[in-house]
């Protein structure tokens, strides 16, 4: 993974990217680190790290077209957080997730606003395309748009 | 109680997929153990000393008859023909095999069963009062909201990977029956000044290395804001609790530094924030959850007296009955600590037979306690002999509910690969001291707790006496606390000194309990004199000080 700690050549480029689920072009524009994008930038992407605050982003995010949320750690899940802060604020551009990214956390990244994919190592795709896959309902709201079970139930009458 | 719709059921189902993938990757090796292990966890299933422990949710501590015979069967198909009941009403499995645990999963959810978030960095299974639903000094029946909070918080995308776990409990009484004060977020149920039902939330409580006790964040939560309050305090915590530290993780730690008022500020930003996101169920959830709660078709005009003329009998069901809301039952508490056994567990037989009686007696239901007991919450008292008469041939029924020898213990140095010393011998032997001296009665009320280490799962710090196993240069020490309370007048307990080997802690809970008779005052609990004559007295009997 290109990974370079680098104002010109950071964060991960489009053949990092194993998953995705969006249509339009993938965004490939060099990534500055929070506190560069907030002191300067005309930068149309960056990097959130565990640590940092996502809500600082929230008055940019009509400029930005890619977020990339680095996990270097699977276990730390500040990121999620992270995520649903900045879909909650109205961020339509790429989400990316990126770092130590398993199988067993796709679905829950995904559910998060989570719409890219860059784990550090190479996840097999028929084992992701079942976790992505895999659950049919939710219980409770969260980024994407899936109605949850106890909506359901209310909206679907006549449903045992 | 409630039951699972297509819904429930299709989600403890696909759990059972995932995790057999998952068993399936970790044994096919594309999975590492290191990677393994939270997947694992967050299904109960801990690597202890000598093989997997697996951990069973009880939702609430409620439990049907086909459900508590499907323990029973499980704990003769996978283990040794026993299981162990937890402090957080949950049971647990000690010889359990890697490769059949997902058939076992599988044996769970045909009876609405799971192990789902059971361990790990995520919302632990939902507890609540016992007596919910039966007894005579509740508000409501907390357990429709534990459900709603069950739901919600299972494969929670945001909040599966916190700094630390994270555990709720739900009562709806003034008298706390659920050590809610000692919990991550402690819910209790209240009618306000204008009548309506909402909750009031106490967040930040805790046991373990640095025991807190929950400062209330909020008076009153409106139901129809249940969830969304919930997540505005897990989202902070997620976002700000430390990771830096797995010792200082826990949301008790972020309350403290920051300070309840700061937390709390920061809840009630991020709470109005998520209002206008969509986050709550709708109220007719709630409303559709409710009645699987209802009240069981309770008989009028029962006797309300026993007949007194066994003694034994006589004794049990003064010692081990809880008021009922409804005249002519009572809530009838099945022993898990026969003296010299071992606190909590209990065997394939004794949990078919719990199950009968339940079917019988009790309206198909029986319920867990923290304390590692069963209660059948709603018997007739005029069953309660034939109840006993059972329960007593099948050495269920002894009469020590709330007693010295009503012990908590941990698994211990027995089972635990955390573990500094022995809980499981220590309580065996206390119970058996204190029963051959026949103490046990004269000293009443009197809640002993004993942990193995300072992650305290055994309550240490919560106990009228608590007992901590150390480890003082490779041989088990134990040291000795006293005035903890987990009820509402929640305390935590206070060391009297330097530690004691196997056979001095006995000696010195002794030692305690005699300075407690001596020096009690007409109708004074062993942690009344100690909270009016203080630490000193107990001090001086102990070391000579």
């Amino acid at each position: 993974m290109a990974n370079d700690v680098s104002e010109t050549d950071f964060g991960t480029s489009p053949d990092d990217v194993q998953f995705r689920f969006r249509d339009d072009e993938v965004a490939d524009h060099a990534q500055v680190t929070v506190d560069s994008f907030l002191e300067q930038s005309n930068a149309a992407a960056v990097r959130i790290e565990p640590g940092d605050d996502a809500r600082a982003l929230l008055p940019h995010l009509e400029r930005l077209r890619l977020i990339e949320v680095n996990f270097p750690s699977f276990g730390d899940g500040r990121g999620y957080s992270s995520a649903r802060v900045l879909r909650e604020a109205g961020y339509e551009g790429e989400l990316r997730a990126v770092g130590d990214i398993g199988i067993d956390q796709l679905a829950y990244l995904r559910r998060c606003g989570f719409d890219a994919f860059a784990p550090d190592s190479k996840l097999d795709e028929a084992d992701a395309e079942t976790a992505f896959a895999r659950w049919e309902n939710v219980y409770q709201h969260a980024a994407d748009t899936r109605q949850p079970i106890p909506n359901r139930r209310h909206a679907n009458v006549g449903h045992e | 109680m409630y039951k699972y719709d297509s819904y429930d059921q299709a989600m403890v189902e696909t759990r059972v997929e995932e995790f057999r993938d998952q068993t399936r990757r970790r044994l096919e090796g594309k999975l590492s153990e290191e990677q393994f292990r939270p997947l694992r966890l967050m299904n109960g299933l801990y690597l202890q000393l000598h093989a997997y422990m697996l951990r069973v949710a009880i939702p609430y501590g409620t439990l049907n008859s086909a459900q508590m015979h499907a323990l029973a069967d499980i704990a003769e198909k996978y283990d040794r023909g026993y299981g162990h009941f937890t402090t957080r009403q949950n049971i647990q499995y000690n010889w359990i095999k890697l490769e059949e645990a997902p058939d076992l999963l599988a044996d769970l959810a045909k009876v609405e069963m799971h192990a789902i978030q059971t361990s790990g960095n995520c919302i632990r299974n939902i507890s609540s009062d016992h007596f919910a639903g039966a007894a005579a000094d509740e508000l409501i029946d907390p357990r429709p909201y534990a459900e709603l909070l069950r739901q919600w918080s299972s494969f929670h995308p945001e909040f599966s990977f916190l700094p630390r776990k994270f555990k709720i409990a739900v009562i709806a009484s003034e008298t706390d029956r659920a050590a809610m004060k000692l919990h991550d977020i402690g819910i209790q149920i209240v009618k306000n000044d204008a009548g309506e039902i909402g909750a009031r939330f106490y967040v930040g409580g805790g046991m373990g290395r640095t025991p807190m006790i929950a400062p209330p964040i909020r008076d009153f939560v409106p139901l129809d804001q249940l969830i969304t309050y919930s997540e505005a305090c897990l989202r902070v915590y997620n976002r700000y609790g430390r990771r830096d530290n797995k010792y200082k993780a826990r949301i008790k730690i972020l309350v403290h530094e920051l300070g309840a008022d700061e937390y709390t500020r920061q809840v009630e930003q991020e709470f109005a924030h998520l209002l206008e996101q969509g986050v709550e169920p709708p109220l007719a959830e709630l409303e559709r959850i409710k009645p699987y709660f209802a009240d069981p078709a309770f008989e009028t005009g029962l006797p309300t007296e026993i007949d007194r003329s066994d003694p034994d009998f006589a004794l049990w069901a003064d010692q081990n009955t809880h008021p009922h809301k409804a005249p002519g039952y009572v809530s009838a508490v099945i022993s898990l600590k026969p003296v010299g056994g071992i606190p909590g567990d209990a065997s394939t037989e004794q949990m078919h037979l719990m199950a009968e009686l339940s079917k019988e007696y009790s309206f198909d239901e029986s319920r867990v306690t923290h304390t590692q007991n069963i209660v059948l919450p709603h018997v007739r008292i005029a069953d309660l002999h034939a109840l006993w008469t059972r329960l007593d041939a099948a050495g269920l029924g002894s009469p020590n509910l709330d007693t010295i020898e009503d012990i908590i213990a941990c698994p211990g140095l027995d089972y635990c690969s955390l573990a500094n010393a022995r809980s499981i011998p220590l309580a065996q032997q206390i119970s058996k001291r204190f029963a051959e001296t026949g103490k046990t009665r004269e000293l009443g009320e009197l809640k002993l707790k004993i942990s193995g280490c300072i992650n305290a799962c055994g309550h240490h710090h919560a106990g009228h006496i608590g007992i901590l196993g150390v480890d003082k240069k490779g041989v088990e020490n134990y040291q000795l606390l006293l005035g903890g309370s987990e009820a509402q007048d929640t305390s935590l307990a206070k060391i009297t000194g330097r530690g004691f080997d196997e056979a001095g802690i006995i000696s010195a809970v002794e030692t305690v309990t005699d300075i407690y008779l001596d020096k009690r005052e007409e109708g004074e609990r062993f942690l009344d004199t100690y909270r009016r004559i203080g630490m000193d007295p107990f001090k001086e009997a102990l070391y000579g000080e």
